[in-house]
């Protein structure tokens, strides 16, 4: 083998090759999606919300009220976690899309399923009993659906697609975050990537951990109801965190975000383990939660709704929205202040 | 399977992140800082894991306005050099198996780094230990070179595994580096405003906090050991500025829960027993006289650069990149200069494409200020 010249770093930042990265739902990945998949999309006729505001999904007028509709593809490694499975995941994922574009009530659910040959029947019996029980804990059905078997080798062991259409009176964007506005958080954070990465890479806790994927639409439906229209926007924070989501949130709300890192909950087991792991809880994904931006007035109120709700009994006021400078995300740490990041491809343990 | 993780030692660590004393070990440190009765105060710290500390806790936002903490050379990914680099790299072109330290992988060579030879189908492990690459080499047939780095305390590790009759696959390519020889560097630097060292406390509990006593003597200068948990490294700030505003240059040892003064022994003899310092090239700083650890003649038989005739002429051929010679990397290692006075930082050096060795590892200047914002007017 002989030695060639390595290319110096593109200055354009374009990648020829996708990678890991462009999946970790950080910056990578919008620019990714701006740049290939939505292109030509962006800029279509749509009365509502589209492809263009990169949310949760999107609502199109019907009458005097807005059809939301959002679509979810799940993959996940192991199938089978502490705290849940990947058909739970895939009805939870995509209720929850739902319910933060303050769509709480879905009129429906698809199921598209690829699986690979030499998926065990048993495994698969599992994962559908899984569904049908999330889906009668968020008050939902599937409606439809579509399955393909691909060779071995071709995927990793199971695919799953779901899209949800839901009615509403009142949608809640990314973007509605208003100076003054307080932060809220629905419970502890980093539960679901601790959890998996735990059980991937062999970590024992002395105390147990489990995902937090649940759908969590009837927990919002009561924040929404206990103070009208003083809940300005809703992100839940999946792939890249606390921290990607509140980052999106302030870019599209043209806002700063000041979050108060003390008020934060986080599990014992997942503050133990992202120290040792060298992670960021912040970073973290989660499957059960949400952060709500809600009218100062009506933070308190809100907040007792929140913990009225078993899945929101560790609600916290987490931070505050300034004009300041729109975009930034700032964390006071109790000891000082400092930006808060968004991850860097997937979250990594820190080695050296 | 990792060990069992106790969910009890967090809370152990919160005794030392408790804000209400943060505050007042800051506003006794404005109070010394101002005592001195000059500004600026001008002390570094020496190691990677202070720099995460500072900039995760966000303490340089609390720090006083007229106390300058200068980040050192203290990772030791980063100030690996680019030959000793050159030396895995050609190596794993050979078709040997390289063993190392997540972290290494990114560091530029001449003109690969060991990610590049990886794409380019050299057969590269990631470990978390020198244990596990003597594992891998027991797993096979093939040569396997664990390519070592760290200061003291991984050089221990090292130390241990090559004193344990290792297999005959297996041998080390050491890029280890000690620390003391590298503060010397800097002290004698002209032109050097380093009126303080905060040393590091995981080094310290090795070689004990008494090693700095020579330097003190040499250089009049103050050596406060500290650890990694915001109050520590704020109570080692004030204790260093106290040393300096008084003008009484000594070693104090601030991370008494873990340090001793006479340290580690038996670990010491394990690392005297192996290696050996050597004068080499610190990246970006100078070449630093006993700064690099070597093995010892006596285990040739473990050591790669005995073991396999490694030419890295054939990689000098070609011409570094551009960008490489706009990167500050070695300015911002010497605390002359910090990451915002670059032009690449951020732009053209990103963590996923570094340009020099701060924004590779996670320890790197570079990389923590991209990570966390060093932007002290929050």
């Amino acid at each position: 083998m002989s030695a060639t010249t390595k290319p110096g770093p593109a200055l354009t930042g374009r990648d020829e090759i996708v990678t890991l990265k462009h999946g970790a739902g950080g910056r990578a990945m919008r620019t990714l999606i701006q740049e290939t998949l939505a292109a030509g999309f962006l800029t279509g006729p749509v009365e509502g919300i589209g492809l263009a505001a990169m949310d949760d999904g999107a609502a199109l007028k019907v009458g005097d009220r807005w059809l939301v509709v959002t679509t979810d593809s799940h993959v996940v490694h192991p199938v089978f976690f502490p705290g849940g499975d990947i058909g739970r995941l895939a009805i939870a994922g995509t209720v929850n899309d739902l319910a933060m574009m303050g769509a709480t009530e879905p009129a429906g659910l698809t199921c598209a399923v690829i699986l690979e040959e030499g998926f065990r029947r048993a495994d698969l019996e599992r994962i559908q009993r899984s569904m049908l029980e999330t889906c009668r804990e968020a008050g939902v059905t599937v409606i439809t659906g579509d399955t393909k078997v691909m060779g071995r080798g071709e995927l990793d062991g199971i695919v799953i697609n779901t899209t949800g259409v839901a009615l509403t009176d009142r949608v809640v964007p990314d973007s509605g975050l208003k100076a003054g506005d307080r932060i809220l958080v629905t419970g502890t954070i980093g539960d679901h990537g601790i959890a998996l990465m735990a059980r991937r890479h062999a970590i024992d806790f002395d105390a147990p951990l489990e995902s937090d994927v649940a759908p969590i639409n009837a927990l919002i439906a009561g924040a929404l109801a206990a103070a009208p229209g003083a809940v300005t926007a809703m992100k839940d924070p999946t792939r890249g965190g606390v921290a990607s989501a509140l980052h999106e949130m302030a870019e599209k709300s043209g806002v700063e975000i000041v979050i108060d890192e003390l008020s934060v909950p986080v599990h014992p087991v997942v503050r133990s383990a992202s120290e040792m792991l060298g992670l960021d809880p912040f970073h973290i994904a989660n499957e059960g939660k949400a952060l709500i931006g809600v009218r100062p007035d009506y933070a308190d109120t809100v907040l007792a709704a929140l913990r009225a709700h078993p899945r929101g009994s560790d609600a916290c006021i987490i931070g505050t929205v300034s004009a300041a400078r729109a975009g930034r995300v700032v964390l006071d740490t109790g000891l000082g202040r400092r930006l808060l990041a968004e991850p860097e491809g997937e979250p990594l343990p820190r080695i050296c | 399977m990792l060990e069992t993780l106790r969910v009890t030692d967090a809370a152990g660590q919160l005794r030392f992140r408790d804000p209400a004393k943060a505050r007042e070990l800051a506003q006794a440190l404005d109070r010394v800082t101002g005592e001195v009765g000059r500004a600026p105060v001008s002390v570094m710290h020496v190691c990677g894991s202070h720099e995460q500390s500072i900039a995760k806790f966000g303490l340089r936002s609390v720090l006083p306005k007229t106390l300058n903490v200068i980040m050192g050379p203290g990772c030791p990914v980063c100030v690996t050099d680019v030959p000793e680099v050159d030396e895995a790299v050609v190596l794993a072109q050979d078709g040997i198996r390289i063993a190392t330290y997540g972290d290494m992988l990114k560091v530029p060579g001449t003109a690969l780094s060991l990610a590049d030879a990886q794409s380019r189908g050299a057969n590269i492990d990631v470990v978390y230990s020198a244990a596990e690459a003597v594992e891998l080499a027991r797993d096979t047939t093939d040569e396997v070179v664990f390519f070592a780095s760290g200061f003291e305390t991984t050089a221990v590790a090292t130390a241990a595994v090559v004193l344990a009759d290792p297999p005959a696959n297996f041998s080390v390519l050491s890029a280890h580096k000690y620390i003391p020889p590298v503060m010397e560097i800097v002290a004698e630097m002209p032109g050097t405003k380093v009126e303080g060292f905060l040393a590091a406390g995981h080094a310290a509990t090795i070689t004990g906090a008494a090693i700095f006593d020579r330097f003190v003597e040499r250089h009049h200068i103050p050596v406060v050991v500290a650890g990694f948990e915001p109050l520590d490294i704020l109570a080692g700030l004030v204790k260093l500025v106290e040393l300096v505003r008084d003008g009484t240059p000594r070693v104090e040892n601030m991370y008494p829960r873990c340090v001793t003064p006479l340290g580690n022994r038996n670990a010491q003899q394990q690392l005297w027993r192996v290696f050996r310092t050597v004068g080499g090239m610190w990246r970006g700083i100078a070449h630093v006289p006993n700064g690099n650890l070597r093995l010892r003649d006596e285990f040739a038989r473990v050591d790669a650069r005995r073991k396999f005739r490694i030419d890295v002429q054939r990689l000098r051929n070609n011409a570094p990149s551009t960008l490489t010679q706009v990167c500050i990397c070695g300015d911002i290692m010497a605390g002359i200069a910090s990451p915002s006075h670059c032009s690449l930082f951020g732009k053209e050096c990103q963590p996923d494409t570094p340009v020099g060795a701060c924004m590779v590892s996670s320890e790197g200047t570079c990389r923590i200020w991209h990570q966390y914002g060093g932007h002290p007017d929050l």
